[in-house]
């Protein structure tokens, strides 16, 4: 059950980030453009679905816990760190580059197209990046 | 490279991100993030915290297929963007998702949408960077 609720969650996130647009480079890189080729769609799609969760989210964390879980598991820091502002940073000027984030170009993957797995590999290696770096900090602390 | 504005369609898409977000909470009790699905997935807790992802994942990938099953045709994705540029940005984006822990879907749907303070600065700092990238690169050292 909660692999089909999660199979199916991920189907309609994937045809809403394919309909949107944030799937397609071209046009998310448009969207950031406004000095050039400039395309608003993008402010719809973010409109449409923080306006969609906001009201959602106010009835379904009203109930006592999830349909299929035992509790709700929400980030419950709200401190702004260097982690957060810097890494944001340097995201977005991977996503300014690329015109692929992490939400559309998993979708993206779908269409087989090999630009799209080059990106995801490309991420991969980053995210990996950070966590080899954090382990041998670690390994570093726990030896000194 | 021109694209047509579609304001009914990126506004019918985002219902639709949104809708998926909202169920991923009811059912499971998570925040619909691309990062936080690719990270459990490549360092996972347990079985049951990487099956619901990996889910997740295949439903994902499985939606430009079931469009063009619908419409006929698979959704647009244009890269106007050199081999060597996709590699460095995606390698980027994977360290800045990972430090600032989300991306456009969880902080930017999702955390902003719970009003948390930490998504709203991820998404001013990532949304004025990713904009000064564009204009440098396509029109200070493109143009």
């Amino acid at each position: 059950m909660r692999l089909i609720a999660s199979y199916i969650i991920g189907l309609i996130f994937g045809v809403g980030i394919s309909i949107s647009g944030m799937a397609n480079p071209a046009k998310v890189l448009n969207f950031f453009d406004v000095a050039g080729a400039w395309d608003p769609s993008l402010i719809f799609v973010m409109g449409g679905a923080v306006v969609v969760t906001f009201i959602g989210y106010r009835f379904v964390l009203k109930r006592p816990a999830p349909m299929l879980e035992q509790k709700f598991q929400l980030p419950t820091r709200r401190d702004l760190d260097l982690p957060l502002i810097g890494g944001s940073a340097v995201f977005g000027i991977g996503w300014g580059i690329a015109g692929f984030c992490p939400g559309g170009a998993l979708p993206a993957l779908g269409t087989g197209k090999s630009e799209v797995f080059i990106f995801v590999a490309a991420l991969l290696a980053g995210i990996f990046a950070v966590n080899i770096m954090n382990r041998m900090r670690q390994m570093r602390s726990a030896t000194a | 490279m021109e694209t047509v504005f579609t304001p009914w369609q990126s506004l019918g898409g985002g219902a639709l991100i949104g809708v998926a977000s909202v169920l991923l909470m009811a059912s499971l009790g998570r925040i619909m993030g691309a990062t936080g699905v690719l990270a459990g997935l490549l360092y996972p807790a347990n079985w049951s915290d990487w099956s619901w992802r990996a889910a997740v994942l295949a439903g994902m990938v499985s939606a430009p297929l079931v469009i063009s099953l619908l419409t006929g045709q698979m959704p647009a994705v244009q890269v106007p963007v050199s081999t060597p540029m996709l590699v460095i940005g995606g390698f980027i984006v994977g360290l800045g998702v990972t430090y600032g822990s989300g991306c456009t879907s969880g902080h930017g749907v999702c955390g902003m949408a719970r009003l948390s303070p930490r998504s709203i600065a991820a998404v001013i700092t990532f949304m004025i960077t990713t904009g000064l990238t564009v204009y440098v690169v396509r029109h200070v050292i493109g143009g």
